[in-house]
């Protein structure tokens, strides 16, 4: 599919309302994250998993409403122009204060400001995802916070309020300019670049990579939830990449059924690549591996399930699930990256893949090198902005909790309450 | 370590950027952007092993 150029005129009354409705469901998929978050943590911290899931959420809604919106801008609205080298560099946005004049702004605009509160809502979800076990809800909060009113806002008007990646095939004749309808980049490897900058400021669970031997094996904790959160977030991708789709290629209606089979296919072709490897190096399917693989063939999807046609989405989505279980055993064992949930593999690499792909595989000419100049942008300006701002943040708002907070679990230490309080504690075999 | 690979990684994002304004023409714009992705490349791999050479010396 080629992406068409924005239209002049306003949205139809049935793209309106179906745009709103596949919104609407969009919070699905942050739901299934949440969940997937909470399965792959340990039992003694699922509470406060999942009570963190919900205030990252509450809290980076807020920061955005007062803070981000206003740097986000909104398509064709004012905006900080820097004019180098003969070219217009359109780099931030110049929003109304406060969502002022929200009510009066036309339906793409409020629907693109919808799809951008739901976008960072699922981003901050990610790092908290990878901090499990030792991240403090206070110090998620914060780092939500952080993400809301700086790094998203900046990376949501680049790629989709006519910033200057989105611009690049105007200024550069480089394709269409930097395309990611569903968010590839500026949800998951922004999410899943934080979770790295993170996981690096943080530090591993106490245990997980002893003086001496391989890594203590700590498996998640319930891995129905984290399955389960699979089926749960394919029906907000689907309704995500469906509505991206809409919103930032003006894609017409009857193009929506094509992305949400080529959605279909990446995820299915993830799993089934995933459950082959992991059977293959195992001997066993691996389920919690293969809930990452599934979740890789979405993330991969986000890029280019708009973009490409079913063949290709199908290619896309098999790389993601050989590529995720090789790369968290890899960042586990080599690299010594403790993330619980398998962010940075997941999100970030098959992020980055999808964005790949959807260079790979688009049909106008220049598209590869503009998806290669956003991931130029994501790595070598995001990755390091976000550990500047982490490492500042960690010094007022210590991330980690203490080794006692630790020992007995975040769920007691934090909440006062175990999340399965009839069940029997067993004794940590980490802890020896 | 780990924050010099941080430092050089906007090195190469420069020089992607640098690529797209000076070459016009696909050839050497390719090569310079995929020049500035490799030394993001690079700047990640010493951010990694300085990571892992704290993990050495327990400081994770």
């Amino acid at each position: 599919m080629t992406p068409i150029a924005p239209s002049t005129q306003g949205m139809s009354e049935a793209t309106f309302a179906l745009t709103l409705v596949l919104l609407l469901l969009a919070p699905l998929a942050i739901a299934g994250v949440a969940l997937i978050n909470t399965g792959l943590g340990r039992s003694r911290s699922a509470a406060q998993s999942l009570l963190g899931n919900l205030a990252v959420i509450a809290v980076t809604i807020i920061v955005f409403a007062l803070i981000g919106a206003t740097l986000a801008g909104t398509p064709g609205a004012a905006a900080h122009i820097a004019h180098l080298a003969g070219k217009p560099w359109n780099w931030l946005g110049k929003g109304p204060f406060f969502l002022s004049g929200l009510d009066s702004a036309t339906p793409q605009t409020q629907l693109a400001l919808l799809f951008e509160f739901l976008a960072i809502a699922l981003a901050a979800c990610i790092p908290w995802g990878s901090g499990a076990d030792r991240l403090r809800l206070t110090a998620g909060c914060a780092i939500a916070a952080v993400l809301a009113a700086t790094v998203f806002p900046l990376l949501a008007h680049w790629v989709w309020n006519g910033g200057w990646l989105s611009q690049l095939g105007l200024n550069f004749s480089l394709g269409a300019g930097f395309l990611d309808p569903g968010g590839a980049a500026t949800i998951h490897v922004l999410g899943g670049l934080s979770a790295l900058a993170l996981v690096w400021i943080t530090g591993s669970r106490k245990g997980k990579f002893p003086k001496e031997g391989f890594s203590t094996a700590m498996p998640g904790h319930n891995s129905v939830y984290a399955l389960f959160g699979c089926l749960v977030a394919l029906v907000g991708w689907l309704a995500w990449n469906a509505g991206g789709a809409i919103l930032w290629l003006h894609a017409p209606l009857s193009a929506l059924p094509v992305t949400a089979i080529n959605t279909l296919l990446s995820a299915s072709g993830a799993l089934a690549a995933t459950f082959t490897v992991t059977r293959l190096r195992f001997g066993k399917p691996d389920a919690s591996l293969c809930a990452n693989g599934f979740l890789a063939g979405l993330v991969a999807s986000s890029a280019s399930a708009a973009i490409v046609s079913p063949l290709p989405a199908l290619f896309t989505g098999v790389v993601a699930g050989i590529v995720t279980p090789l790369l968290v055993e890899l960042l586990e064992l080599a690299v010594s990256i403790d993330d619980p949930s398998g962010a940075i593999s997941v999100h970030a690499a098959s992020g980055l893949w999808g964005l790949i792909a959807a260079g790979i595989f688009a049909p106008q000419p220049g598209q590869l090198l503009a998806q290669l100049v956003g991931i130029a942008t994501l790595l070598g300006l995001v990755l390091p902005l976000i550990y500047l701002l982490f490492w500042v943040l960690n010094r007022f708002v210590p991330f980690r909790v203490d080794t006692d907070g630790e020992r007995i679990g975040m769920d007691l230490h934090e909440l006062g309450g175990g999340a399965y309080p009839e069940f029997v504690i067993h004794r940590d075999e980490s802890y020896r | 370590m780990k924050y010099a690979g941080l430092l050089v990684m906007p090195a190469g994002f420069f020089l992607s950027i640098a690529a797209i304004v000076l070459f016009p023409a696909p050839v050497p714009r390719t090569a310079f952007v995929l020049c500035g992705l490799a030394v993001e490349a690079l700047g990640l791999a010493v951010a990694v092993r300085g990571h892992i050479e704290a993990r050495g010396e327990n400081l994770l």
